[in-house]
């Protein structure tokens, strides 16, 4: 199980050793993109075939129950199910005959398929087309898979939108569209600046329901904000958009050359590009002189999580004078964070994979300032001594752009503060 | 196939890994995919956990299907007992390891490993996390308890309690002073805090305490079966309770009384106090698991002097003593794990306080009525860092405090009734202690027009001026009151009529 010591080089034209390893993974499934895509997604139902262990993951794996009903739910397979005592496509759409009956305001169906429904071979994509014959053009019926065999944590999300950019209007127009899902605000404040530089045709993929999804054309460029959407980038340039190439939009230097190739990209002056980014630029530097000294030389270790993690390890040692050890990343597409690798340097150790006793023998043994990893591992670490910042914080609090670099910052500032303050 | 919002139970390696994590020197390696990891946090999180629990995933992916999970299991197993040197390994595998049929029993046994190798039959599509526990502890007790001398005095065993059980922790620490108290010896706790080789001893014990059936039934009958171990059925929460576990106790001892300080139990004086008189027939739901549900039903009944109007709990295991339990206290009972069922029995029947879970602590939030938690699953709130058991004289304390905290307290009932209309000092407010409990759900209840009666002007003026905690109840009196004799329309006397007739 473990091929640890096992170091390939990633191709092309950095020299970056990558840690590969296989071995027990401490992450979540792509299931738990739905914890916060059924809040972005306003019209959208995520119904999970699973077992009880998907539907118990979901709601345990945001630490509380969100209050009010959830637009999401797990249609539980039981014995008879397996044994074929019943026809589960029978017994899916009686399910979803229930649901769309209760939930009339609901326009967008997910059928999310999880690790028992793959096994089983339950084909989820022919179900969703059966049920969109019966229920389109009131409800628009897709299919993605979540599972922990197919996704890791946020992959799902990946998975998620690749499903809905088949579906996307055709048109001949050209338009920029942003990809990843980000908290309204942090969206709000992207597609600003942008409209600001005199792009006028900007849409976002999640929109935030049916009839905000954005149309597409052959003309159409979009640009990512979240660095794991591998499969919704081929299944965008399969439908002829060309994607921008940048780093993401962490932090000042990263949102601003997010920004900056945008702009190359449509040929706009330098001078206008001045004149919108240079406040909030100033603003964000601002913030982040602040806080800089709290992190200055400090060591961080990265345990796989979200895919964020290169991105992130960019804007603390570059922006936050921080000290990288580890890089740990569930999954490592060269082609999406080639830009944020590139700026990247005393080159840390990048990992890929995980086996999490091994790691954690690392991360003891390099005995970092600030470690980075799930809850599963958050306070048995706390306990050994060892600071940490809870990985999935950085999933669910608005991270990108400007106004948001100094929050960044402050994710990372907060436990060494509390540690140091804390006289107990 | 069947439609889950929120669950009350896990899967059953979840129950598992409850008694896995409970115990000492013992690890579980459980054949599971890449994400089932998520049940980690269960344990660091809600419980604050300082050690990862000790379970080795082999969290395989699609590209091991077919190929090598048998593998991947066989050499989890043999690094897992390398790094961990475990006492015993527990073996099993979760909903979809299940499905690929690797026999994780077999597979362990082929390693010829040199401790005991436990093996989990754990049917994912059919049972829940306590049948977990329940089957998890029973294993380990079978594989390892063997004739042993019994201690010369007369000793027990305290057998349930594991991790992420509600108040587990505290409750053994109350049931130790109250063992003390009796001059019982205690020989071994378990699954909490016992390792493989405590196990092999349970046996020197003349006696078991099942104090939750849910997690230690099933090992207690073995053990009464195999070794002649009697065991108590009574489980000590709530004054009358822990008087009938004491003398359940005496009785297997053999001794005909026995002393118990109660010199720390204020519930019954508190009960008696004449600040508890508004106490009196309050309209309670109670729902959880069975044991804590029959428990809170009898301090309900009895040491709160409180009016049961449901009871129910969503361990089907135990049904049939909460349908009974139900028609003795001529209620209806409510079995089911369906969160939806269990709220709108609540919505329909508009009790003053819900005696629940987690699950219906939200439900409570959604209808603006009252709960406390008197059973698992629960929030890491309930989890408190300071001492609150449920068993024994101080949980009974605790327990008296737990639910009379969110009710408003005796004269600021009337208060508030007296004060209604003023702005700031209104039923709106909610008791003083607490800053928000006001639901708008029931407001919108509240001014929705009912379509077939009509309510005059005064009426609904006079309606608002009832409690807001009893006002949906007097609504639905007053409407049913009036479609019974044959009004279509309520006025302000037919509303003191309802009440009249409704009053008890």
């Amino acid at each position: 199980m473990n091929e640890h010591s096992n170091i390939e080089k990633l191709g092309g034209c950095s020299e970056i050793p990558v840690l590969k390893e296989r071995g027990q993974r401490e992450v979540f499934c792509g299931l738990t993109g739905i914890i916060w895509l059924h809040r972005k997604i306003q019209d959208a139902f995520f119904l999970v075939v699973g077992s009880r262990t998907c539907a118990h993951l979901l709601q345990s794996a945001a630490g509380v129950m969100i209050f009010a009903e959830p637009r999401f739910g797990t249609a539980i397979l039981e014995e008879k199910d397996l044994a074929g005592m019943a026809d589960a496509h029978e017994e899916l759409d009686r399910e979803v005959a229930n649901l769309l009956e209760r939930r009339p305001d609901i326009k967008q169906l997910f059928l999310v398929g999880s690790c028992p429904s793959e096994v089983i071979k339950l084909d989820l994509s022919n179900a969703a087309e059966r049920l969109s014959k019966i229920y389109f053009p009131k409800v628009k019926v897709l299919n993605f898979s979540g599972s922990g065999i197919e996704t890791t944590f946020t992959q799902g999300e990946d998975a998620c939108l690749a499903s809905l950019v088949p579906t996307l209007k055709e048109t001949d127009e050209e338009n920029l569209i942003l990809v990843g899902s980000l908290p309204d605000i942090v969206e709000d404040q992207l597609v600003e600046l942008i409209k600001k530089l005199g792009i006028k045709e900007i849409a976002v993929l999640p929109g935030r329901d049916r009839g905000t999804m954005p149309s597409i054309s052959k003309k159409s460029k979009f640009i990512l904000v979240q660095p794991f959407l591998t499969d919704t980038t081929d299944a965008l340039e399969k439908r002829g958009a060309s994607r921008i190439n940048a780093p993401f939009p962490f932090g000042e230097e990263g949102t601003t050359l997010w920004l900056r190739s945008i702009k190359e990209s449509y040929g706009i002056s330098d001078d206008k590009f001045e004149i919108v980014t240079s406040a909030p630029r100033k603003r964000a530097k601002l913030g982040l002189e602040k806080l800089r000294t709290s992190l200055q030389g400090k060591t961080i270790f990265f345990f796989p999580d979200s895919q964020l993690e290169i991105p992130l390890a960019r804007f603390l040692s570059r922006e936050c004078g921080m000290k990288l050890i580890e890089v740990g990343s569930p999954y490592i597409n060269r082609s999406l964070v080639d830009k944020d690798l590139e700026l990247i340097e005393d080159m840390p150790v990048i990992s890929e994979g995980q086996d999490v006793d091994l790691q954690l023998d690392r991360c003891r043994e390099s005995n970092p300032d600030i470690t980075v990893c799930g809850l599963g591992l958050a306070n048995p670490l706390e306990a050994e001594g060892l600071t940490t910042k809870w990985a999935i914080e950085l999933v669910f609090t608005p991270i990108h752009g400007y106004e948001q670099a100094q929050d960044l910052a402050e994710l990372f500032v907060r436990p060494l503060k509390r540690k140091e303050a804390l006289f107990i | 196939m069947k439609l889950s919002i929120w669950t009350y139970e896990g899967p059953p390696h979840v129950g598992a890994m409850r008694v896995a994590t409970a115990m000492e020197k013992l690890h579980f390696v459980l054949h599971a995919p890449q994400g089932d990891t998520y049940a980690d946090l269960l344990f660091t999180m809600i419980e604050r956990g300082n050690k990862r629990p000790p379970v080795t995933y082999t969290t395989f992916q699609a590209r091991d299907l077919g190929a090598d999970t048998a593998d991947l299991f066989k050499k989890a197993c043999k690094e897992a007992v390398e790094r961990f040197k475990p006492e015993a390994l527990l073996v099993g595998a979760s909903c979809t390891a299940e499905l690929i049929q690797d026999d994780p029993g077999g597979l362990a046994d082929a390693l010829n490993l040199e401790i005991p190798v436990i093996p989990l039959e754990l049917p994912s599509y059919q049972r829940k996390e306590n049948f977990g526990t329940d089957e998890t502890f029973y294993q380990i007790v079978k594989a390892l308890a063997c004739p042993q001398e019994k201690t010369e005095k007369f000793s027990v065993n305290i057998l349930g309690p594991t991790a992420l059980g509600f108040r587990h922790r505290d409750d053994v620490r109350e049931l130790k002073t109250i063992l003390d108290d009796l001059k019982i010896d205690l020989n071994i706790v378990a699954p909490l805090g016992a390792a493989p080789s405590n196990i092999k001893n349970l046996t020197k014990a003349h006696a078991n305490i099942m104090l939750y059936p849910e997690s230690s039934e099933l090992a207690c009958r073995w053990l009464k079966e195999n070794f002649g171990m009697s065991y108590t059925e009574h489980t000590p929460i709530g004054i009358n309770s822990t008087k009938d576990f004491i003398e359940e106790l005496n009785q297997i001892r053999g001794v005909k009384d026995s002393f118990s300080d109660t010199s720390r139990l204020n519930f019954d004086w508190w009960s008696k106090s004449v600040d508890s008189n508004y106490f009196t027939g309050k309209r309670v739901f109670i729902f959880g698991d069975a044991t804590h549900v029959a428990t809170a039903s009898r301090i309900a009944k009895e040491e709160m002097a409180f009016s049961i109007v449901g009871i129910g709990c969503y361990n089907r295991e135990y049904a049939r003593k909460i349908r009974s339990l139900a028609k003795d206290l001529s209620v209806d009972a409510l079995i089911s794990d369906d969160y939806l069922e269990v709220e709108k029995r609540i919505a329909d029947l508009q009790p003053e306080l819900i005696l629940g879970s987690q699950m219906e602590r939200h439900i409570g939030k959604r209808l603006g009525i009252p709960c406390a938690v008197i059973s698992a699953p629960f929030h890491v709130q309930d989890h408190p860092a300071r001492f609150s058991p449920q068993v024994g004289w101080e949980g009974a304390n605790v327990i008296f405090d737990t639910w009379v905290h969110p009710l408003v307290m005796g004269l600021e009932e009337h208060l508030l009734g007296m004060f209604r209309e003023d702005f700031e000092f209104n039923d709106t407010a909610g008791p003083s202690h607490l800053s928000n409990s006001k639901s708008k759900l029931n407001q919108e209840k509240d001014t929705k027009a009912d379509n077939e009666i009509i309510w005059a002007p005064e009426a609904t003026k006079e309606l608002k001026k009832i409690p807001f905690f009893v006002r949906g109840k007097a609504k639905r009196n007053t409407e049913k009151f009036a479609f019974e004799n044959g009004h279509s329309a309520i006025t302000k006397d037919l509303l003191y009529e309802a009440k009249a007739h409704y009053a008890r």
